[in-house]
């Protein structure tokens, strides 16, 4: 009972002479990555439900290239930013939205160097402006009085200051939101930056996600909420490690939303 | 021979002043064999910087006790300065207590006054650091980088500030005229008592000892600042003037791998043509960072201003969970290897001699490299802007497009971005195939 999704692409946008209010920029996660998909899914669902005028690159977009750089190599970050560019460029992209810090992070401040002059948001931060602006509006109270703790992801909260948006959202679902003891600008990383998702740790006592799982633990939380498929990864292995996946959900802002 | 006590003074004083001084170019020539740094926009984004994050420390109270504890010492070290001021006017001219004689009574008394209860204030404040270095033993002052000479180098900084502020009090409450004038005597008044059985004589030799030590105390204090972490007290002003302005996700794209990059992407380019003529010694562009002289002139600032506080390693994610990457290492790590090269160079008449050896592997192991998350939780921590998460960045980027050394998974992600444009090995043609699957 598959719900259809409208995914109109850049491609077919065109050669329909049509030009999109927002680019959603799907990321590599969202793309490939099975927990992943399911956010890119809910964020779509909201945007359908909100009538955004919205295209996806589809098999036109290529990854970020921010992994790379993060991990060092400068020369594969900059070809697939030059290729990316080239592409959004083309089509005369103005207004980019994504569900992934890292490419939210990457597009904004480091594709503008190479040429990639774009105003780029986060999932979050949409969603807010949708709320706000009336288009999208919460029916349901599925969430009232649920307790959900907040996971700043650092390329959202350090990397760029975000940190009220997805604050913002969430408190309109009417759930009570609990802080973390770091939070914020002193969040903890869930463990998956700088590369760190596509290799193991180096030895240590004690796995990075499993100690910010336990900061979330203390506040007792129904829900974890976080807005980056690799720290929805990361969170979920680590409340599977504390074996808490029975009382406790990690999720999507956007799947909260969509599910409201 | 009257005025020999002038002359001795200002030979002091020269000496002093001179030594510091030289150390101080030295430190510039370190810092400027980094690669220099374009930081004349947003001026007044800097100066701000400068107003609220160095001298308004409001990234230091965020941890309130060590916070208030060091605006205590911060501002009773900067006021009881002014003091040193009469000092030194005193020495040369042989004068006693100028201020006494140019200022109105109430004024000088109110300053001294002042000077005297935040002598005790850094007292009491110097005191509580050294407790929570030695006796409850602060998790983050025992690292494995503060073993040895760093701990020692925090004490003996702390020694100094006991010693010094005594000295004054002591000075204040022997002097017999400036007891009687009773203005401004606060807290010597009640440590003069303890003088109470000397002879004028004696207490004349008291008070002079007691201003000779604490001017040379100052001084000595001065030219230890160079060979300790306590450079920070100096350096925390510019450091901060030309801290990173951009969101701190934004890393800088390397100009050389762009000048290649386009080369690579245009399509008129002809691949077989011979490499443009090129200035015969220039050395071709090398990517990253093995060795000091490869960071710029602010990175090299960075290190000899960290004061190995250590909050950007309390907050290090990779820390926290026993992995042996520290902030505060490599910042320490780029500071004595800039040192030695420094020495290296002085040795030489001037040049650096190679020696075999280079920050990476020799201080910084791979290892700590590969444990960070790039998270930032360093570079917010820092209370005086520096950045080691840029270091960390550069050392990885020679590793990787120098030596091809990067872990192996690392290696097959990212020859799955060149293949097919993620990090996984998925067809390219699959991306949109979310959209029909639940």
């Amino acid at each position: 009972m598959s719900e259809q999704l409208i995914v109109p692409t850049m491609a077919e946008m065109m050669a329909e002479g049509k030009q999109p209010e927002i680019l959603f920029w799907v990321g590599s996660a969202g793309s490939y990555d099975d927990r992943a998909k399911k956010i890119t899914r809910a964020f779509v669902k909201i945007l359908n439900k909100a009538n955004v005028n919205f295209a996806v690159l589809g098999t036109e977009e290529s990854n970020t290239g921010d992994v790379a750089k993060r991990a060092g190599n400068e020369f594969l970050f900059q070809m697939q930013a030059v290729m990316n560019i080239e592409v959004l460029n083309a089509y005369e992209v103005k207004r980019i939205v994504t569900c992934d810090p890292h490419s939210f992070n990457c597009l904004k401040n480091e594709y503008p160097g190479l040429g990639g002059q774009y105003d780029v948001i986060h999932h979050t931060q949409f969603i807010k402006e949708l709320m706000e602006s009336g288009r999208l509006t919460l029916e349901g109270d599925t969430y009232k009085g649920k307790r959900i703790t907040f996971h700043d992801p650092c390329y959202l909260g350090r990397a760029n200051s975000v940190y009220e948006a997805p604050r913002d959202v969430l408190k309109k679902t009417n759930a009570t939101l609990v802080e973390m003891k770091r939070h914020k600008g002193t969040a903890l990383c869930c463990g998956a930056g700088g590369a760190q998702m596509f290799k193991d740790a180096e030895p240590g006592n004690k796995e990075i996600n499993v100690l910010r799982t336990e900061d979330a633990l203390e506040t007792l939380p129904e829900i974890i909420a976080t807005g980056c498929p690799y720290c929805n990864t990361m969170m979920t292995d680590g409340v599977k490690f504390k074996e808490k996946e029975g009382d406790i959900k990690v999720m999507d802002i956007a799947e909260l939303i969509a599910n409201a | 021979m009257e005025y020999l006590p002038n002359i001795i003074f200002a030979v002091i004083l020269i000496i002093g002043i001179g030594y510091f001084a030289r150390n101080v170019k030295k430190l510039i020539r370190n810092i400027k064999l980094g690669h220099e740094v374009d930081a004349s926009e947003n001026t007044a984004e800097r100066w701000k910087n400068v107003i609220n994050i160095a001298l308004g420390q409001s990234k230091l109270i965020r941890r309130p006790v060590s916070g208030f504890l060091h605006a205590i010492v911060y501002v009773g070290f900067i006021i009881i300065n002014i003091e040193v001021l009469e000092i030194i006017i005193d020495g040369i001219f042989g004068t006693h207590r100028i201020g006494q004689e140019v200022l109105p009574a109430s004024l000088y008394g109110f300053l001294i006054g002042s000077f005297e209860v935040l002598a005790v204030l850094v007292l009491v404040s110097v005191i509580i650091f050294w407790i929570r270095r030695n006796i409850i033993k602060v998790k983050r002052f025992f690292s494995a980088e503060m073993k040895g000479w760093p701990k020692n180098d925090g004490n003996i900084i702390l020694y100094f500030e006991v010693v010094l502020m005594c000295l004054f009090l002591v000075m204040n409450a022997s002097d017999t005229p400036f007891q009687a004038a009773d203005s401004g005597n606060v807290i010597s008044q009640f440590i003069a008592p303890w003088f109470s059985g000397f002879s004028e004589g004696t207490l004349h030799i008291i008070e002079k000892s007691a201003w000779w030590i604490h001017i040379v105390g100052i001084l000595v204090f001065l030219n230890y600042l160079y060979f300790s972490k306590h450079l920070h007290i100096l350096l925390a002003f510019p450091n901060v003037y030309f801290g990173k302005l951009e969101p701190k996700g934004k890393f800088n794209n390397l100009d050389a791998v762009t000048a290649e990059v386009k080369l690579m992407m245009d399509p008129d380019a002809d691949p077989y043509a011979a490499p443009a003529e090129t200035a015969e010694d220039e050395v071709p562009a090398k990517f990253g960072a093995s060795d000091v002289m490869d960071l710029t002139q602010v990175q090299l600032l960075n290190a000899y201003t960290c004061t190995e506080c250590g909050r950007c390693t309390s907050e290090c994610p990779a820390n926290l969970t026993g992995k042996k990457l520290s902030p505060r290492k490599i910042m320490m790590d780029t500071r004595d290897r800039l040192e030695e090269v420094g020495k290296n160079i002085d040795l030489n008449k001037g040049k650096f001699v190679d020696d075999g050896k280079q920050l990476l592997g020799d201080y910084i192991t791979n290892e700590e490299l590969w444990a960070c998350t790039t998270c930032n939780a360093c570079v917010e921590a820092c209370p005086v802007s520096i950045d080691p998460l840029s270091i960390i960045m550069e050392m990885r980027r020679y590793l990787v497009m120098e030596q091809s050394a990067a872990p192996m998974e690392l290696n097959n992600m990212m020859t799955n971005i060149e293949n097919n444009g993620a990090p996984w090995p998925y067809n390219q043609m699959d991306r949109l195939n979310w959209k029909d699957e639940n």
